[in-house]
């Protein structure tokens, strides 16, 4: 198991990504679920700094990687606001182009690259987001 | 992240080199709106070189290809995607907004 924070900046998203990379890399995924990962993290840790926290430089994000069971776990930590997952409309992108507006993508794909996610907000420990890759060779 | 401009006499095309995420995707949004912003709405978006695309880089271009097709006015084309940040695309439903090409002259040539 392998922690490290990072400053809430958009700065920080290519340090993020080589530490789940390595982390995903060592978990013996294969290459398609290495970017998979790579791209859910990513997608959560911007939803973090814009959304939990506001904005930029408010606070840090723990990310911790273990390999159990079979399965690369990460656990994203932040003391930003809590949210509803479920009120998160997914993108709807049958509608005109000119009728889009941003927002729900990246929870959708964060859905869909991972095989489970998990959210839990507590009023002590701040919110805690568990993902979950099946490790397969 | 890397992007450089080229001006042709019916598009510009403009190309981008490694990862697009929160934090670079305001240079290519910066980029993108100066060439509208100058009243040029046909643009080629040379994705061969990125390697890395989350959800803020896609609706940078949705932005982008919405200003373009305005009034009919031109339009953003997209080249060279390669096959994991094309499979998000489709994914999340953005692919149906943009024409893709696989080479660069046939796209330059589509205007």
């Amino acid at each position: 198991m392998t922690t490290e924070i990072f400053p809430g900046r958009f700065e920080s998203l290519p340090k993020i990504r080589d530490f789940i990379v390595n982390a995903a890399v060592n978990a013996g995924l294969n290459e398609e679920d290495v970017y998979a990962v790579e791209l859910a993290v990513d997608e959560a840790c911007s939803n973090i700094i814009e959304h939990a926290y506001g904005g930029e430089g408010v606070g840090d994000i723990h990310c911790t990687c273990k390999v159990l069971d079979n399965n690369l776990t990460i656990i994203l930590k932040d003391h930003g606001r809590p949210f509803e997952p479920e009120s998160v409309p997914e993108p709807n992108f049958n509608a005109p182009i000119e009728d889009l507006r941003p927002g729900g993508a990246g929870l959708f794909l964060m859905r869909k690259m991972m095989d489970k996610i998990q959210f839990e907000f507590t009023s002590d420990n701040g919110n805690i987001l568990v993902m979950v890759k099946r490790i397969e060779k | 992240m890397e992007i450089t401009r080229t001006e042709f006499k019916r598009c510009d095309l403009v190309k981008a080199k490694g990862r697009i995420d929160s934090y670079t995707a305001p240079n290519l949004e910066e980029i993108l709106n100066s060439i509208t912003a100058n009243g040029k709405f046909k643009i080629v978006f040379d994705m061969s070189e990125i390697d890395f695309m989350s959800s803020k880089g896609w609706w940078v271009l949705i932005e982008t290809q919405k200003t373009c097709k305005k009034y009919n006015r031109g339009e953003l084309v997209l080249v060279g995607i390669q096959d994991r940040i094309r499979e998000s695309l489709f994914l999340v439903g953005m692919g149906s907004y943009f024409k893709i090409y696989e080479d660069l002259p046939t796209a330059i040539g589509s205007f």
